[in-house]
């Protein structure tokens, strides 16, 4: 049985609330193929998304974000692929489609704004000869259609018209992304999945590439499953926040809550990962160690070997998702057994602590001692 | 700045575009005067193409000035002719790189590139204590097992180990000053304070000077004794850590120091976003390069470039309209165009005007 998460966050905020999901990723995996054995990158992750909701991903190099983003747009090649789960694009499952499946809805329902734009932009043609080509492949507009259609996007993201036929290296890093995702909104879709589109750019230019994002999707209400490698980067704009390690999820909740209150000893050691510009100047740590090799994750919690607040049992008990004040994460210092754990935080145990839930079963396959047992 | 090792007088680098007969000039760098002390932390900051790697290459002696001069220990790099002299100061002064990933040789383990830069540098060490050097480093950097350590090859480690072996090397040759061209830019954040940390370390027991060029004024803002911040070729302000970070002077850092994403600030999506253009250094003409994306710019900033002038003692900035030595309560004279609205005194609430 599946509990939808409860409140979308922020999204309330942003325009009309609509209370439908619109994606519903249940238990998906994605392997790559190695001489080692398929090493799972994205290992049975649990996703919801509502109309108009904004979604962060965050993660270090190698946790698996993006290879999550492609298996969820159906963009994974060999030797990648999907070995398990189910993605629901608005009820219909796409995992699995063929490209002549997925045609309809690709850019129309759905689109994606990769990371890097002077790779994701053809070099040879023009901005305008690139939108022609989404339009032709999709939809059957007459050229005077999509010449309109395409002043218009770029209009949207502030770009004058005139660059329609300017060549990608005639635009600076900033302009090419923005192109990028006036692309993404020739068909008005529903979701728009972003790889990282800002870390090419500097930080000015980033905080307006990600006001105007703000801005566009409010004004048209789509959702954005945004993911990148800095926290704070989105810390004011995502209405939930997904903190991914080791090809899995780690923690899931409201950004604010996320950010103020992390229950996780990861998200807690990424968000003290950060020196501040404004506070006081304080000696930081970082989190020492490096992410797991995926050919062969620790037994127990992936994130023990790194973990401040390792204890025995994390090296052998691969932890459930527990909810916690409306906040999912996957620690057994929220398990409900701890009482006066480092991390109690300020956290009136709940009465739902430690309540397993049902569609967050134990992604060992070894088959964890059941938390609630002891 | 009480005991000085490097200092550059109006350092100029033009690149001529086009071939031989090309007449465009893109202005790299023009006319920095920057200064290092010994033992001490300098955090260059700017967006990409403000010159800042242009600054790092020109000390490094990869690039001879176009104008201007170094003086490293008050004497011209231009009057070292001789081999061993420029090797004695590529000793002195060697550069760290931002890609790991293809800095260091693969096909060697780390004890190569080590050893290989002591025998170049240090001819007067032997087998066994280039050996022990090689160790001293690895410690230095925190690089532990050092003797295991030095038998890797370089796919064995991490992005931010390698960037450590980065920082031996240098180490290694005994140097004065490191060149850190962005060391940290391409490491992931939960990897990149444990090397900020080397930095300093490095400052307090080795005792070495370092110029840390980043566009991640937060993270200068961690290491950093001083900052020095440019825009399209010039520097626009330059200070002590705090005093530029809390009351920027510049137009320029004020944006800068707004667009830094702030997880402890409220959440404010403003309307305005700056889709600015990048700023003109082909041919740039007189004029303050910053002007097109200025809100207060005056008549003046077309026609005449500004020069640094002092702010508060040891503070500079390079504006027209920035008022010197003033109370900090109105840094800027609220001379914007009319239609306007009149500008607030940026200090603290500098985002407003963005």
């Amino acid at each position: 049985m599946s509990v939808p998460l409860r409140d979308a966050g922020g999204a309330g905020a942003n325009g009309p609330v609509v209370d439908d999901e619109i994606l519903e990723v249940r238990q998906l995996s994605v392997a790559y193929a190695t001489d080692a054995g398929l090493v799972m990158a994205v290992d049975k992750v649990d996703l919801d998304l509502r109309r108009g909701e904004f979604l962060g991903v965050v993660g270090e190099s190698g946790c698996g974000k993006s290879t999550l983003l492609f298996g969820i747009a159906q963009l994974l090649s060999p030797p990648a692929r999907i070995v398990g789960g189910s993605v629901k694009f608005r009820g219909n499952e796409i995992a699995g489609l063929s490209d002549k499946e997925l045609r309809p809805i690709r850019w129309r329902e759905y689109s994606v704004v990769m990371q890097s734009a002077m790779n994701a932009l053809n070099p040879v043609k023009t901005v305008a000869a690139q939108m022609r080509d989404v339009c032709k492949a999709h939809s059957n507009m007459s050229d005077r259609e999509i010449t309109e259609r395409s002043q218009e996007v770029l209009r949207l993201v502030s770009i004058d018209p005139i660059h329609l036929n300017s060549y990608p290296h005639q635009l600076s890093g900033g302009m090419r992304q923005r192109a990028m995702i006036a692309m993404a909104l020739l068909f008005t879709p529903d979701l728009v999945i972003m790889d990282e589109p800002t870390s090419a750019l500097d930080v000015v230019a980033q905080r307006s590439l990600m006001v105007q994002i703000k801005e566009l999707q409010q004004r048209f209400g789509f959702a954005v499953i945004f993911v990148t490698h800095d926290m704070s980067l989105i810390s004011n704009f995502s209405d939930r926040l997904a903190v991914m390690y080791a090809g899995q999820i780690a923690e899931l909740g409201k950004t604010r809550q996320l950010f103020e209150s992390p229950l996780h000893p990861y998200t807690q050691g990424l968000l003290e990962a950060f020196p501040s510009i404004r506070g006081p100047r304080t000696h930081l740590l970082g989190i020492p160690g490096q992410p797991p090799d995926l050919a062969k994750p620790p037994p127990g919690c992936r994130f023990a070997p790194r973990c401040p607040q390792v204890m025995p049992k994390c090296l052998t008990i691969a932890p459930p998702m527990y909810e916690v004040q409306d906040d999912l994460v996957r620690c057994l210092l929220h398990d409900g057994s701890q009482t006066g754990s480092p991390v109690a935080l300020n956290i009136p145990a709940p009465a739902h602590a430690g309540r397993l839930r049902e569609d967050f079963p134990a992604s060992s396959p070894a088959g964890p001692p059941d938390p609630i047992s002891r | 700045m009480t005991d000085e090792l490097l200092r550059t007088e109006g350092l100029t680098r033009h690149f001529r575009l086009g071939g031989l007969l090309g007449r465009h000039t893109l202005h790299a760098v023009d006319d920095v005067n920057l200064a290092i002390g010994r033992r001490e932390i300098v955090a260059l900051v700017g967006e990409s193409g403000s010159g800042k790697s242009t600054i790092a290459r020109l000390l490094a002696m990869v690039y001879k000035p176009t104008a201007g001069e170094i003086y490293f220990e008050n004497r011209p790099l231009s009057s070292l002719s001789s081999r061993s002299d420029q090797l004695e100061y590529r000793g002195n002064v060697p550069m760290v790189f931002q890609d790991p990933y293809s800095s260091i040789n693969p096909a060697y383990r780390v004890s190569h590139g080590l050893i290989r830069g002591m025998k170049l540098h240090r001819p007067d060490l032997d087998h066994q204590r280039r050996t022990e050097e090689a160790e001293r480093v690895l410690n230095a950097v925190g690089l532990v097992p050092a003797d295991v350590v030095l038998a890797k090859f370089p796919y064995e480690m991490s992005g931010g180990q390698r960037q450590r072996v980065g920082f031996a090397q240098a180490l290694a040759y005994r140097p004065k000053l490191i060149l850190a061209d962005e060391p940290v830019s391409m490491l992931d954040v939960s990897i990149r304070i444990g090397l900020l940390n080397v930095m300093s370390d490095l400052r307090e027991r080795e005792g070495v000077s370092i110029l840390y060029i980043t566009h991640d004024i937060a993270s200068a803002r961690y290491v950093a004794d001083r900052v020095v911040v440019m825009y399209a070729g010039y520097v626009v302000e330059q200070g002590p850590t705090e005093e530029v970070l809390q009351r920027p002077q510049h137009p320029y850092t004020q944006l800068l120091l707004s667009a830094v994403p702030d997880p402890k600030a409220p959440v404010a999506v403003s309307g305005s976003s700056d889709a600015s253009e990048p700023p003109k250094v082909i041919d740039p003409g007189e004029g303050c390069r910053f002007r097109p994306r200025c809100p207060y710019a005056v008549d003046e900033c077309a026609i005449a470039t500004p020069r640094l002038r002092p702010m508060r003692s040891g503070h500079l900035a390079a504006c027209h309209v920035a008022v010197p030595e003033v109370s900090f309560t109105t840094p800027l004279a609220p001379t914007t165009p009319a239609g306007e609205p009149a500008a607030p005194p940026p200090p603290a609430g500098a985002e407003a005007a963005w």
